[in-house]
């Protein structure tokens, strides 16, 4: 046990979220308002600077980074991304197989689902997730680094896929149709963090 | 980006200082939680009232601590909503045994922060805690495919009206049914001439041609429905006073009629734009009971302005006139 391998997979999202956060910013300025990157890398920088050997195992790191998200973020990201990590270190497995680390990024899937109330097609984070945690489950019998590659592959599909959606949740959907013809923020940043995942967890 | 700032960091904290060293007669700030109290608070035996949300909404809300309107104010980043931690210390801290009242602004982020700090505020202590949510803008069609209508102008009033029955003691059920109440029968509707800029990005959230405005706008920079070309101030008063009377039925009452400024207009366009809101107001049959004219819930620097209608009763009016001792608003002692 140890929490090296969930330390690396924070680490890894917290310089993606850096080096891009002006990028992400940028995104939300033309749809929402003008903070996503900034928000979610003084998130990730507290996150980073978790001491990881004062945690027993990968679940207990990650419950710790999502409450560290939830008390930094603020906005809509920090009770998303927060409950998101929270729910995926209850749910870790003690032993890391690729059907125990599925179930556990499904359960923090649900929590974002419980917490945001968005669907499919609603233009957020959920777009690029759902069938990201799809294509990991159809993957998983190829064990849990290709199903974490198949997962941040779909992801990114996902991501992609919210460019010509109307949205329906979050400050975009103020805009109504002109909402339509960018990416949104919020899937943006999770392919960053499932593409991670792909990087260090398997 | 031309700012008096230090660092666009430390904007927030840095304005609190600030707060603290000009009202501390009637303020007090907790600086590592961004939390402004009023001064006495815990007041015992009465409701304790919460707001907050991202700053850069000016008074609104740290500018209406203290007597007759709020207990505490929870200030998140700009535009940013608080997070649940400053709420979780904050109801606490104010509560003086009749529970809280958690008025929030309806925005995703600031719904979900007041939720999750509500949920741990129940599981770690007893405090009886409510929650409001305003959502007055009827720029926002009201759909349960989109995030709602947006708090606006109505928080304001919400948090003036509130505060005065808190204050004259009425319990927490009854402060819910007021609070309710207000949002329902309380409309507003905004516009911009410029866009504003947030301190951490650096530059304007939107572009807006010299000779466009944007209708429908938000106080967070997020752009409106409409961009138009710009026009008088009395056609640009019916655009936004027409939506508000096509949503709600405002006859065989009076308002409070509330101008407000989105932080860059000057008084002297207000006053103009009052005007004309209450021409047309008079040619509705609408008579205004009492008006608020001024910068109370802004959006930074942005030029422009929203109106706010809120039918009245005598009730509403006695609330309305009670005194009132906070940094943004004062009167009757």
């Amino acid at each position: 046990m140890g929490s090296e391998k969930a330390a690396a997979w924070m680490a890894d999202f917290a310089a993606q979220i850096h080096e891009n956060a002006a990028m992400l910013t940028d995104l939300d300025r033309q749809i929402g308002d003008a903070d996503h990157g900034s928000n979610m890398d003084r998130g990730m920088k507290a996150v980073a600077a978790i001491t990881a050997a004062d945690f027993a195992d990968d679940g207990a790191f990650l419950k710790k980074a999502g409450m560290t998200l939830v008390s930094t973020v603020g906005g809509a990201s920090g009770p998303l991304y927060g409950t998101f990590l929270m729910r995926v270190g209850a749910a870790w497995p003690a032993e890391e197989t690729a059907e125990g680390i599925g179930a556990a990024l499904r359960a923090g899937l649900d929590g974002i689902v419980q917490r945001g109330k968005a669907v499919v097609g609603d233009k957020t984070m959920v777009d690029a997730l759902t069938p990201a945690l799809e294509a990991y489950d159809a993957a998983a019998g190829q064990g849990a680094q290709a199903a974490l590659e198949a997962a941040a592959a779909a992801c990114a599909a996902g991501r992609d896929g919210t460019t010509p959606l109307v949205a329906r949740k979050g400050r975009a959907s103020y805009l109504g149709e002109r909402s339509a013809g960018v990416q949104d923020p919020g899937a943006t940043s999770v392919t960053m963090l499932v593409e991670a995942a792909a990087r260090t967890l398997g | 980006m031309k700012k008096l700032i230090n660092d666009a960091a430390d904007v927030v904290a840095e304005s609190l200082l600030g707060v603290e060293a000009a009202h501390s007669d009637r303020v007090r700030v907790d600086h590592e939680n961004k939390i402004i109290y009023r001064k006495d608070a815990p007041v015992s035996g009465k409701v304790g009232l919460i707001s907050g949300g991202g700053s850069g909404h000016e008074p609104m809300h740290g500018g209406f601590v203290g007597m007759g309107m709020l207990d505490a104010a929870c200030c998140g980043e700009v535009f940013t909503s608080p997070v649940p931690d400053q709420m979780m210390a904050a109801t606490k801290a104010v509560d003086g045994g009749a529970g809280v009242l958690h008025i929030v602004k309806n925005y995703t982020g600031d719904v979900m922060n007041f939720e999750m700090a509500a949920e741990m505020a129940a599981a770690e202590s007893g405090v009886r805690v409510e929650a409001v949510v305003t959502d007055d803008d009827v720029a926002v069609q009201d759909s349960l495919w989109t995030a709602g209508r947006r708090g606006v102008g109505v928080t304001v009033l919400l948090e003036k009206l509130v505060g005065a029955a808190a204050e004259e003691g009425r319990d927490l059920d009854a402060i819910v049914a007021l609070a309710k109440k207000i949002n329902g029968q309380g409309r507003s509707m905004g516009m911009a001439l410029t866009s504003c800029t947030v301190p951490a990005a650096g530059q304007p959230t939107f572009e807006l041609g010299e000779n466009e405005m944007e209708i429908g706008i938000g106080i967070h920079g997020e752009p409106g429905r409409h961009r138009v070309p710009l026009a008088p101030a009395k056609d640009v008063a019916a655009m936004l006073v027409e939506p508000i009377l096509a949503d709600l039925d405002y006859s065989g009452a009076p308002v409070i009629a509330f101008m407000n400024g989105m932080g860059g207009t000057p008084l002297i366009e207000l006053y103009l734009m009052y005007n004309e809101v209450a021409k047309l107001l008079g040619k509705a049959g609408i008579p205004i009971a009492r008006n608020l004219v001024g910068n109370y819930i802004t959006s930074l620097e942005m030029a422009g302005c929203s109106v706010t209608l809120l039918k009245a009763d005598d009730d509403l009016v006695k609330l309305w006139d009670a005194p009132v001792n906070t940094p943004g608003l004062r009167w009757g002692c």
